[in-house]
């Protein structure tokens, strides 16, 4: 080392991070687009790499995946069909954010929303729609009194809703398990297997489907899109939707505005329930969840759709296009099993696309941040 | 059949309580629980809602026990497990606490990809677990009733001797502790007195993932024996309940961690000592006690001022 060499000392130790904040630089400068892109293909190289080093294939798993939500005859419509629900959950964890509320605990109240749909479904004797309208109000009125209790504690207890949601998620679990081991409440009348099931659903509780290009799709597809944009509606055109909102943004000017966080915020937290308790529905009549009803038949839709709404970042919109590519990887991940690959490797993909989603905008919000504002500095 | 009448019949109660498996059983499924809620309160102090605390302890369960796999020794596995809890807690606090994402939003994404990747992971690997050695303390373990409980565990537990009053020392008697705090009070006046808010908050995060790393680890390799993929089902989240339980204070956390560890031992020892319960009753039992709790002392304690709100440095 000569002297020259310490002269320039303070540049060389800071020339890692002088190329790391050159990176930043590019990486910022890109048009959002691109950004959004190569967050995705980092997550989904992240994801091949998993696979291989687990002794997979990528492009088999790729494939295989393809094959399953769209390239096979008929996995449309089953995509499609697998959509309703999640996209249900979505607009429901849409409203309670809004509101600035972080209901999480969507599984467990799509599972009451399951069982209120089986329990009424094997029971009422009425003509065919008429049952369904019948059960989908039951789940939705159950599920939205299961969220209803979260709001209860947050309002007048000041229980954060975060965590009430989710443990009333695991009571929920346990209040089926235990119907299951009733006959009057939903084991089946001649259960004869080991684990107790529930009672298989007479076809006129089940969701009617239409055929479109050769695709069998559900009509809860239908109801999926009429909810979505009523509710987006309701969220941006009406004044409960404008309270909602002003709620969410600031709660203590919204109250001092005259909105009742009480009311407003715990009808958001309700609505998102019963939105749950309607995706529950849907998924129990649709035919891929099985025709009756188990403890686990929930199988983590609740869990997808809150993320579709993460994904879609509480833009019911977005969260249309957001529930079918999670859709695709469900009904893609059944033909998993030909590459040896086990099919919660696209539980894997679900989250690594939404901490990919996350990064764009964080990066827009810190360089927003350190840019100086209106000519000062 | 009829649990609250079994529940309302005070000799079983007094069975249980004056049983020395129940204190075992206990602190057996409380340790776990402390380990976190240690973490989770440190967290909580600087500022942070650690809601991917279940995240944490998962992937550690998971890497302890491929740890283990590997290598057969539990000081390997220990590692691991804090490397897993770790990493988990370098994503949590670099995207929430740098990139300014929503924590809660972080945090739940952080849980589901724990579940994801570790029940994958453990399809394609399926570690083989080896246990870590139960020592008697002599002397100390021969206390009536408690010294079992406390003394004469898997060694992993006794870690929680030290770790407990060094987060204490840590939280309260250190330059950094304070910084800490205030970084959870009054993030404004922190950053005008030249405290960075962000750093503190997330080297917070980063000591609540290396302790639910030893949650996760004494899960594995101290208590169960092998990695289940539901095998941690919500014991972040009752952890969390333990910390708002304790009003914020770490012998509350820690006391609010016992308590729920009696509950989730409950059930076992119950039907150990002979009695016939409800089992769906005795499986909600933890979680419905941590709903109780929270209504009951939610709104008494003295919750950090800005717990769960991002700091911007400017106006707000």
């Amino acid at each position: 080392m000569t002297a020259a060499a310490n002269v320039t000392e303070t540049p060389v130790v800071r020339a890692p991070s002088a190329a790391a904040q050159r990176l930043r630089t590019v990486f910022r400068s890109l048009p959002v687009l691109a950004q959004y892109l190569i967050s995705i293909a980092v997550a989904l190289t992240l994801c091949g790499i998993l696979v291989e080093v687990t002794g997979g294939s990528a492009s088999k798993v790729m494939s295989a995946l393809l094959d399953g939500s769209v390239r096979s005859p008929g996995a449309w419509g089953l995509t499609l069909s697998t959509a309703a629900p999640l996209l249900v959950v979505a607009a429901g964890t849409i409203v309670a954010a809004k509101a600035g509320l972080s209901n999480i605990g969507q599984e467990g109240q799509l599972l009451l929303g399951c069982a209120a749909t089986a329990f009424i479904g094997t029971r009422a004797d009425l003509p065919a729609p008429m049952v369904i309208v019948l059960s989908f109000l039951g789940a939705m009125v159950l599920s939205g009194m299961w969220a209803g209790l979260a709001a209860l504690m947050k309002f007048t207890r000041k229980v954060p809703e975060v965590m009430s949601t989710l443990l009333l998620g695991f009571v929920a679990a346990q209040l089926t398990t235990f119907g299951l081991t009733r006959k009057w409440l939903l084991l089946a009348t001649n259960n004869t297997s080991r684990v107790n099931n529930g009672e298989p659903l007479p076809d006129r509780a089940k969701m009617p489907t239409f055929t479109l290009f050769g695709n069998e799709v559900s009509w809860g597809v239908i109801i999926a899109l009429v909810v979505t944009i009523l509710i987006s509606f309701v969220l941006r055109r009406t004044t409960i939707g404008f309270r909602l909102r002003a709620l969410g943004h600031n709660s203590r000017t919204a109250r001092r505005a005259g909105v009742s966080a009480a009311i407003v915020g715990g009808g958001a937290l309700v609505v998102s329930g019963a939105a749950a308790g309607l995706a529950g529905g849907l998924w129990m009549t649709g035919g891929s969840a099985g025709d009756r009803f188990t403890t686990n038949v929930s199988s983590n839709i609740g869990w997808q759709g809150l993320l579709v709404a993460l994904l879609a970042r509480d833009r019911a919109s977005l969260a249309i296009p957001m529930a079918f590519v999670f859709a695709a990887l469900r009904t893609g991940s059944s033909f998993l099993a030909a590459t040896g690959v086990d099919r919660r490797i696209t539980d894997v993909v679900q989250a690594m696309l939404v901490l990919a989603l996350l990064v764009p905008p964080a990066i827009a919000s810190v360089q927003r941040r350190r840019r100086p504002r209106g000519g000062s500095a | 059949m009829s649990a609250f009448a079994v529940l309302g019949f005070g000799g079983s109660i007094f069975d249980v309580l004056s049983s020395k498996s129940t204190y075992s059983s206990t602190m057996r499924f409380a340790a776990t629980l402390v380990f976190a809620a240690t973490g989770e309160w440190i967290a909580e102090r600087a500022g942070t809602m650690n809601i991917s605390l279940e995240g944490m302890i998962l992937t550690a369960a998971f890497t302890s026990a491929l740890g283990s796999d590997l290598t057969g020794n539990v000081w390997i596995a220990l590692l691991f497990g804090i490397a897993g809890g770790f990493l988990i807690a370098l994503i949590q606090g670099v995207m929430s606490h740098r990139f300014g994402a929503n924590q809660f939003v972080v945090g739940l994404t952080l849980n589901v990809l724990a579940v994801g990747i570790t029940a994958f992971l453990a399809a394609e690997i399926d570690p083989v677990v080896t246990r870590a050695g139960i020592i008697r303390v002599p002397l100390l373990s021969r206390i009536p009733l408690i010294g079992e409980a406390l003394f004469a565990q898997a060694w992993l537990l006794y870690l929680l001797y030290p770790l407990i009053p060094l987060a204490w020392w840590a939280v309260y008697r250190t330059r950094w502790g304070l910084d800490l705090r205030c970084a959870g009070e009054n993030p404004q006046a922190a950053d005008v007195s030249g405290i960075d808010v962000n750093k503190r908050r997330r080297q917070a995060v980063y000591v609540c993932g290396m302790c639910s790393g030893l949650a996760g680890t004494y899960l594995t390799i101290g208590q169960v024996g092998s990695f289940g993929a539901d095998g941690v089902s919500g014991r972040g989240f009752i952890a969390l309940a333990a910390v708002i339980f304790g009003g914020w204070v770490l012998k509350g956390a820690v006391g609010g961690a016992v308590v729920f560890g009696f509950f989730l031992a409950f059930g076992s020892v119950f039907q150990a000592l002979g009695y016939d319960a409800n089992p769906q009753v005795l499986g909600a039992l933890p979680y419905v006690m941590a709903i109780t709790t929270m209504i009951l002392f939610a709104r008494r304690g003295r919750q950090p001022a800005s717990l769960g709100r991002p700091f911007v440095r400017g106006l707000t």
